[in-house]
């Protein structure tokens, strides 16, 4: 198992190292450069800025410069906020994304799967076509509608939720649960019909034959089994927590990473753009790895299978 | 003989979109104490449905019990509550199935999976429990059972799987084994130790077995008695040599004639019964087996035979040993 480990950090950091390369090859192809923009700037200033930022050195030597500086946790000068560097930012935005995504990634884990077993176990009837209508919302609905209706709707006619910012948990409540409802809505279709699969199984009537307690045969055997797909669909749901809390943070006007980052690519602050694409990605692949060491844990199938290689 | 077991005319249907389907059909059989009981047929003539009406672990609905009783230890299963036969499943019978690939829960270990019957049903603590689980392993004679307690299903072969099934069913060491299909998906050499295994099981710890196979080759070293299913009624029951050396109804000819024997000379060759049973969403008013049989006559067509008494243990229900009818010996269809 440790050999399986081991391979797969090798790969992540492959992984990063690509997506480094990939995003700076990307930043300098791109025609102009930050300070373009700028009319009526001086040509002397304007060399003068190339060279603070170290743009007028040939690319290659910017890569290395770059990737020295990564390695040190640099993640560079902001080429547009002259008080704050990068590291700055993300050290401010982040915190509060994190808040904002596990929030979010803990009300669809709790709910998702929780509606999906109760839409299996009572199927074709009135929690079945409750869930699933459900389901079919939060799918359907992108969640920028869904930020905007829950402010149109439930923030400007209840006092309890603040309408917009960020501080206190109340301010946190709704923006979690319209970032939440898109995973929501996939893990309870995905446990519903896994559900339903595993509760057909041999092994559940087997279960049954032991005269253990109902609630026994469901959690113990039926779920245990049922939720191994959607925890394996986690991956593919953090890094949809991540892209839809761009759009959220800017509805809510929460402070966080997401906005930034949507500010640095309007603004071409190369190096923002930059930091915060690698920060994303080395979380993301973090938690992948996370990911896939639980469902390892969890599913004892998976463990034998790469011990035999 | 002291009675387990005594299903009275029972009968048993699923409500489905195209019509009721009559499963088992008014069917009356018991089992003594340790006696072993085989109910043989073929696939779809309603033995699954049978033990599961026992064990009471039909999906309800669709399933529904139309009339009878099931008497088990004096009492009627059918009048139980869900908590009440919660006490009597795992406790006083024990079940195990066809499959040993698919029967066991894939993401637990195998020891917990033995004990938790018996966990709920008689409180032992954790120590008490895994003690227990690696003493019945080694009942069923699963090598390293001290090791093997703490793997899982996917570690075993088909047919330790199957003996970690007998384990599991037999922990509370049950008055009644029901076994559907037991060594149906396990290879020959290995279905005769699974066997063998219960056999030897039962008189170390006087259960009573009801062996459900389609298969009447397993059943002549097995069982005591033979109850013989057709289209969700029995047809034919005896003493196991009553059925084997003085059988009775023509369809239990035929299964016999499907069952490869060591004696067989190479020429001769199996048959199969040709055709298939009939449809249970309309059974046919008279004899169920009269498309596929060989001596069907005029009256079996439309009036269903009713049982001739050979002896005390064993009678069949067909025209053919009806008084009237002695003496035919071909179709007159
Ligand atoms: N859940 C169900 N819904 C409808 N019909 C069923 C169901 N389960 C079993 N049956 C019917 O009951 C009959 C007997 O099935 P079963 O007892 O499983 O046969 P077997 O003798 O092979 O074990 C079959 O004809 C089958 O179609
Ligand atoms: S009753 Fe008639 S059709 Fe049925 S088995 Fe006997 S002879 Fe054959
Ligand atoms: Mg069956």
């Amino acid at each position: 198992m440790s050999k399986y480990l081991l391979k797969r950090l090798v790969l992540s950091v492959v992984t990063v190292w690509a997506v480094i390369t990939i995003t700076f090859a990307l930043m300098h192809s791109i025609p102009g450069d930050p300070f373009k923009s700028e009319s009526k700037m001086p040509p002397q200033v304007y060399q003068n800025l190339l060279s603070q930022y170290g743009l007028d050195k040939p690319v290659t030597e910017q890569y290395v410069i770059y990737l020295g500086n990564l390695l040190q946790g640099d993640l560079g000068a902001s080429m547009k906020s002259r008080v704050e560097t990068v590291n700055d930012m993300v050290e401010r935005g982040f915190p509060v994304s994190a808040q904002l995504g596990a929030q979010a990634l803990l009300i669809a884990i709790v709910f998702g799967p929780a509606l999906g077993s109760l839409a299996a176990l009572y199927q074709n009837k009135f929690p079945d076509y409750l869930s699933m209508i459900i389901a079919i919302i939060g799918i359907s609905v992108p969640s920028f509608i869904m930020g905007t209706v829950l402010i149109q709707f439930v923030a400007r006619n209840v006092g309890f939720f603040p309408i917009g910012g960020w501080g206190t948990w109340q301010h946190s409540l709704l923006p979690s649960f319209a970032l939440a409802l898109m995973p929501l809505a996939t893990m309870a279709r995905l446990m519903r019909s896994s559900m339903l699969e595993v509760l057909g199984q041999d092994y559940i009537k087997t279960a049954k034959s032991k005269g253990i307690k109902k609630s026994a045969v469901i959690l113990k055997h039926a779920v245990r089994n049922a939720i191994l797909p959607v925890i394996s669909i986690l991956g593919t749901t953090i890094s949809n927590l991540l892209v839809g809390s761009f759009v959220i943070e800017k509805i809510f006007g929460i402070p966080g990473l997401g906005r930034f980052f949507v500010q640095s690519i309007s603004n071409r602050d190369y190096t923002l753009i930059m930091g915060t694409t690698i920060f994303y990605a080395i979380i993301l692949i973090i938690m992948l790895f996370i990911v896939d060491v639980a469902y390892m844990f969890i599913d004892p199938r998976i463990k034998l299978v790469k011990e035999g290689r | 003989m002291e009675k387990i077991l005594e299903i009275k005319n029972l009968a048993v249907s699923f409500k489905t979109f195209f019509g009721e389907v009559e499963a088992v059909r008014n069917i009356s059989f018991d089992v003594g104490k340790k006696e072993t009981v085989a109910v043989v047929g073929e696939s779809g003539c309603g033995k699954s449905v049978t033990a599961n009406s026992v064990m009471q672990l039909l999906p309800m609905p669709p399933a529904f019990f139309k009339t009878g009783e099931i008497i088990f230890k004096g009492e009627d299963l059918l009048k139980k509550s869900e908590n009440e036969m919660q006490k009597i499943r795992g406790n006083h019978i024990g079940m195990i199935f066809q499959d040993p690939m698919t029967s066991l829960n894939p993401t637990m270990k195998v020891g917990s999976q033995i004990v938790e019957g018996l966990v709920k049903h008689q409180k032992v603590s954790r120590e008490e429990a895994k003690k227990k689980a690696i003493e019945m392993l080694k009942l069923v004679s699963v090598p390293q059972p001290e090791k093997r307690i703490d793997q899982y299903p996917h570690e075993f072969s088909g047919g330790m799987r199957q003996r970690v099934m007998i384990a599991l069913a037999m922990i509370s060491n049950p008055d009644l084994l029901i076994a559907d299909e037991p060594t149906t998906a396990l290879d020959v050499t290995v279905q005769a130790q699974i066997l063998d295994l219960m056999k030897e099981l039962q008189d170390k710890l006087d259960m009573s077995i009801i062996l459900i196979t389609h298969d009447l080759g397993v059943v002549a070293d097995m069982s005591d008695r033979v109850v013989v299913m057709y289209a969700g009624q029995i047809v034919e029951q005896g003493l196991t040599e009553e059925i084997f050396d003085n059988t009775s109804h023509p369809y239990t000819k035929k299964l016999l004639a499907s069952v490869p024997r060591l004696d067989m000379k190479r020429d001769e060759t199996l048959v199969s019964i040709e055709g298939t049973p009939p449809d249970l969403y309309i059974p046919p008013k008279g004899c169920a087996f009269y498309d596929r049989c060989d001596f069907a006559m005029k009256v079996c067509k439309d009036n269903m035979p009713e049982f001739t008494h050979h002896s005390q243990t064993h009678a069949s229900r067909c025209w053919l040993s009806h008084p009237m009818a002695k003496g035919v010996k071909g179709s007159e269809k």
